[in-house]
Order: structure tokens, then sequence, then C-alpha cells
């Protein structure tokens, strides 16, 4: 037994923790977990709260499922075949010699292809492009009665695959996945920012312009009060083409910038993310921003993925963890966003990282999380009263037809995330079908009622 | 499952009707559909509890629990455990009884002893391999500072509860690394229908602050608790005042 938690570092639970290099590996494994508290497969450990535990039961560890299986260069669109376990990372580093991208990135690299497709995750282009299994061409999945199928998006095996996307990994192992991906010139962006000195301003900006930009993302001060609320620092930017460059980028156009400056060490106790040290770092943040500068070139890493830098920079939150909340309501309820805002604010909990962004349509998958409106994300250290914060909110998101992400959740109730998610028993129909004995568990299937 | 924040799905009462017990329930029963197991004695008094709770939202069940019956105390263990995970367990019950008595009436002796340290004891092996096997869970063990050292005045009380607080303590320890953490409260005086009748001791406390610290203390995953806090550095002297002394107290 090993204990195990999410990226937040709650509520662990202990799970045997089962590594798999082959498909009958795989196999085997879930035949040897079919009488116990069953399995749930495990990647980077990414996601914040409980979806890779699986307490008394089995986890399978799927990161040495870790080849790239096949690349057509060529094709219309260009494909990658790749086994779950494979990072984002990897594959990056793998396709951008060829002049390949991968079409949706998350705010880290650090995870798996098999959790990018069971969580649906998003980036900066999801007005434009849409989230991760939007791209997906198929899947292999392993299912409860150890056969592996390969499932697509539109032909009959299409409830399955969308009930896989986004499906937390309780329709089974993901093996592999086919996806689709972009041809780019170069690993630069060409970036606008600008400072806003408000919500208001924000969102209006964000409203008439996003549609002009590729990646489109907006951070926040979260913990100023008064006329600074809400003064927020946005982001937009497009691929840069060769020409874009300059004549010393123009020598390796396709060069993977990832920089590391070492790992956090576990020394930081609680409350060291508190109201002053937020304030200083969101004033340098803030500040730090050029107020409006067009067309600067930035690599991939400061573009998208600040905090790669450093490793395991969840430990500056303490041993007593934190969580990220992460919701998304209609364009029509900019309203109750503002409230949301202004409750988070004025709640003397202290958030740094805070994430702002327009959603474009969603997809045909029942549990996937964007839906076209506004969604806001904040780091919350544990503290007392937190839980009723959040209560609150999640009050509000119902009220306006909006939801929660799963990858990011610790502590829904089973009763508010049924009405998050309207096609939930859509969802646990297609699951009770192709798993009806509940082999696939996890502690997040458990605590909302996934069954 | 525990939630991030410590709000528990499921809460099994072993003592239904306890004061402190149904105080632990009313805290954790807000705004949640919290699994509610009250295991005691069929009672009109049950009925009213799960009524209460069902009306504060929870999804209630009752379970028959006779404190000194083994096979009794075992059907309600595996009832509880059949609708589910169980994430938190509160041993509750318990028995003052008249100290004079309890130790001259040989009945009474071994009803305090059975009902304070057999069952709880029986009951708390139950709880752990029940949640050993899911690897998550939190024993719940309601002491009393009588037994941190025991006193002349009710010593038999007193020594039941050093029994079982020994044992919880222990069982804490050897469930160590299963993903089971035990935690042990030890109130003082608590106003409640235990100590219907008779005059406060001094830092007497409500069965709802007693909830209070252990809610708050299952969040900290504290091991033991005093209830109210400064207890501890009152038992703590207690323990190493000499018998001829500690013999002339008014305690």
């Amino acid at each position: 037994m090993v204990p195990l938690h999410g990226w937040g570092r709650t509520s662990s639970t202990s799970a045997h923790l089962t590594e798999i290099e082959s498909i009958s590996g795989a196999v085997s494994a879930l035949r040897s977990a079919e009488k116990g508290r069953g399995v749930v497969s495990r990647g980077l450990g990414r996601s914040y709260g409980d979806a890779a535990q699986n307490a008394g039961g089995t986890a399978l560890d799927v990161t040495k499922l870790n080849r790239v299986l096949s690349i057509d260069a060529e094709g219309e669109p260009a494909t990658v075949h790749v086994q779950a376990g494979v990072s984002l990372d990897f594959l990056m580093r793998t396709l951008l010699p060829l002049g390949l991208w991968v079409p949706v990135l998350p705010g880290t690299r650090q995870v798996t292809i098999g959790g990018a497709i069971a969580a649906d995750v998003h980036g900066k282009n999801h007005h434009s492009q849409g989230s991760f299994g939007n791209h997906v061409l198929s899947l292999d999945l392993l299912m409860a009665n150890g056969e592996v199928q390969t499932l697509t998006p539109d032909d009959d095996t299409a409830p399955l695959f969308w009930a896989t996307i986004g499906g937390m990994g309780l329709t089974g192992v993901i093996l592999g996945a086919t996806v689709a991906l972009q041809r780019t010139e170069t690993a630069y962006f060409l970036v606008d920012t600008d400072r806003c000195s408000d919500i208001d301003d924000l969102m209006a900006r964000m409203s008439e312009g996003d549609d002009a930009y590729t990646y489109s993302v907006a951070w926040f001060d979260a913990v100023s009060r008064g006329k600074n609320m809400g003064r927020a620092v946005l982001t937009r930017g497009n691929k840069a083409r060769l020409q874009d460059l300059t004549h010393k980028l123009k020598r390796d156009p396709l060069k993977f910038v990832a920089p590391s400056f070492g790992t956090i060490p576990e020394i930081f106790p609680n409350k060291m993310v508190n109201r002053i040290t937020a304030k200083a770092f969101s004033n340098a943040w803030y500040y730090k921003a050029p107020k409006h500068r067009v067309g600067e070139l930035q690599n991939i890493t400061s573009f998208f993925h600040p905090l790669d830098i450093v490793a395991e920079w969840n430990r500056v939150y303490g041993p007593n963890g934190f969580l990220q909340y992460q919701f998304v309501v209609p364009f029509s309820e900019h309203e109750t966003f503002r409230r949301c805002v202004q409750l988070i604010v004025n709640s003397g909990h202290v958030s740094c990282l805070n994430v702002l962004k327009r959603f474009g349509p969603g997809n045909p998958a029942p549990l996937s999380f964007p839906m076209p409106g506004w969604t806001l994300t904040v780091d919350l250290p544990i503290e007392d009263g937190l839980d009723s914060l959040c209560n609150t909110l999640d009050e509000l998101v119902v009220a306006a037809g909006g939801r929660v992400y799963l990858a990011k959740d610790s502590r829904l109730g089973a009763a508010t995330f049924a009405k998050m998610y309207p096609r939930l028993e859509e969802f646990l129909a297609i699951r009770r079908e192709v798993d009806p004995e509940g082999l696939f568990n996890s502690d997040l299937a458990r605590r909302l009622n996934l069954h | 499952m525990i939630d991030a924040l410590g709000t528990p799905q499921s809460l099994l009462l072993l003592g239904g009707t306890s004061d402190i017990g149904l105080a632990i329930a009313r805290r954790y029963a807000t705004g949640r559909s919290l699994r509610v197991v009250l295991a005691a004695r069929p009672s009109d008094r049950r009925t009213a509890a799960a009524a209460e709770l069902t009306a504060l939202g929870c999804i209630v069940a009752e379970v028959d629990l006779e404190a000194r019956d083994a096979a009794s105390r075992e059907a309600a263990i595996e009832q509880a455990f059949a609708g589910g995970d169980i994430d938190i367990a509160v041993v509750a019950f318990g028995l003052l009884g008249d100290p004079e008595q309890a130790w001259t009436d040989p009945e009474l002796t071994v009803e305090l002893a059975e009902v304070n340290y057999v069952a709880p004891v029986h009951l708390g092996v139950l709880l752990s391999n029940q949640m050993t096997v899911q690897s998550h869970g939190r024993i719940v063990a309601l002491s009393s500072v009588a037994g941190e050292r025991v006193r002349r005045s009710n010593f038999v009380y007193g020594s039941t509860k050093a029994g079982m607080d020994g044992f919880y303590l222990g069982l804490g320890e050897a469930l160590r690394g299963t993903g089971v953490q035990v935690l042990v409260v030890r109130p003082g005086f608590v106003r409640s229908k235990m100590t219907e009748g008779l005059d406060a001791a001094p830092m007497a406390v409500n069965p709802e602050e007693v909830a209070e610290a252990t809610v708050a203390a299952v969040k900290e995953k504290r091991e033991v608790i005093w209830v109210p806090a400064p207890m501890r550095f009152v038992m703590s002297g207690l323990r190493h005042v000499p018998r001829p002394l500690f013999r002339r107290l008014p305690i």
C-alpha cells in the first residue's frame, strides 16, 4: 500500500500502486483487482484532488507505457499514435523538430496523454480550437471485460469514445490514442500584453479582441481591494512564423526552450501564502507586465508554462496543501461572474495564481468541463472557512447554469455535482453498460457517487 | 470520502443517541447529504434523533446495537458498512452509574466494565478490520479525563475509561500507515443526559463544545485532544500530585 495524493496534497489515501508496462500487464492487473476495491489509472498525478486515488484498491501507474508508436508527418492532418503514459513534455520534444505541434496544452506539460484525455484538458486556445478531446481521432481502451477496443468519435463506438473523454478514467484504462497535430514553422509566439485597470475593463477587452488571437488568457489580482480589485494582465498571442523571428532565433526556429531552475524543497510551513506574500506577489506580477506591448516574441515556457520552470511548486503551500477552484458560467451570466470574483477578493482567503479566460464551444463529451462562457481559476491554501466560501461559490455557479472542473476539484458534494453536469445520467448509463460490476473506481468516483 | 476540506460523506455513531455524538452529526450535517448510521437500542430518542438529522438533509439509517451483546456489536458493524464506506466512526456510548454503588454492587461493576471497556474495545477491533479494507477513515473514541488519573470519587468509571483510552491510543499507533486514523477525545465534565442531576465540575463544557473541538481535531488529523483545551494542563499537573496529597484534593 502506498499513500497517494493529488497535486493539491490534500486527503491522501493508500492504494496498491501497480506499474504496467504492456497491455498484457494491464489485463492481468485488472484480473487481480476484480475482487477488491477496483482500479483507476494514474499518470503524473497532476489532477488536484482525488481523481487518481483509489483507497484500498489498485492504482495503475501508466507512466511506463511511454512509447510514441508512430508519427504521420505528411498526412492531412498530421497525426501521432502514442501510448497513454507519454507526457506532453516528451511528446512536444519529439514532435517539434518535425515542425509538428500538440494542438492543446494545459498549464503544465507534465501530464500524460491518458490524463489529458480523461480530464479533457483545455488551454489558452480553447476559444479558438476547443479542448484536448476535440483533437483525438481514436483511442485504445482496455475495458472491464479485458478486451481492448479502439474507439472513434463518429462511428458506433462514439458514445463510449465521448464518455471516455472527460470520463476521469471510469470507463476503462486508456492505453493509447491517435491525436491530430498542427504544423508550425517556429516554437515561438507573437504576444500582445495589456494591463487592465479592473475586472470590467478586462472582460470588455477580452470580449472585443479575443477573436483576433489563437491564444488568450488573463492573470488577475484577487488580493487587492477597492479600486485595484481585479486589475489584470491580459496576454494574447499567435504562433510566430519564420519571418517574425529575429536573426538569432532563425538559426534554430524550432528550439524547445525549457529551462529548469530546480526543485522546490519540502521546507515550507503552512501559511507561507498569506495576505502579505500574496500582495507582494500580485504587485510584482502586475507591475512587471508592460502597460501595453505588441508583438513581443516569447518562447514556449514563458508563454505557456512559466510554472514548469520549477518542479514541485505545490510544496510552497505547506503540508496542509491547497485546492484549486475553477468554474465556468455562460457569457450571459457575467454578473454572477463578477459576484464570484468579489466574493473571493473579499473572503479573506488569498489566491495568487488567478486565471481568467473565455471558453469557446464545448464538445459532445457528457462530462467535459468547457462550455461557452467565462472561466475563472483560483488557488487557495487550505484554511478554516474555505469550505463555506467554496459552498457559496457552488451555489452561485449552479444557479447560473455553470460548473466546476473535475480535474481541479477535491471537495464537491455528489448532489451539487449532479446539478452542474446535467448529462451525468447519460454518462452513468454508458459506464454501467461497459462496467456493470464497477471495476473502475476512484476516491473521486466514491465522493461524487459515479456508480 | 473525507474531502480536501475535512467534510465527510458518511458518519457512524456507535451510541446513536449520545448527546456528544449527535452534536458531532449536526456539525457535519450542514449543507451536504451526509449518510449517518445511528447504532443504538431502539427507542424514542433514536427515532427522534433520526428525524432531526433527516430534517437537516442527512440520509439516516438506524441500526440496533445492544452494547453488552457481542453478537449485536458484530451485526451492527456489518450492517453499517454494508451501506458503503464509513468515513468517520464515533464510539460515543458510555455509562456513568452511581460511583459508590459501582464499587459495591458487583452487577453494576460488571455492567460498567462491559459497556465502557469490553464493548468499545471489541467495536474498535471490528471497526479497524473494516476500515483497513477501505484504507481510509477515522475512528473517534470519546474517552474522559476521568481515565487520565483515576480518582477515588469515581474510580470504577475512571478505570474503564483509562482502559479504553489506552486501547484506542494503541490502536492509533497500530494503524499508522494503513490510511486509518484514530482520535481520542478526553472531555472534562460535560453537561449532558449522562450527568443530569450532578453538580457541574469546574471547566464544564456542553456537548456542542466537545463536538466543535472534535470536528476541528479530525480536520487537523490530531490523535488526542482535551475539551476544553486547557484541561490538558490541569490533568498534566494532577498526574504528578503525590498520592497523600491527591486524596486530600476535593475532586
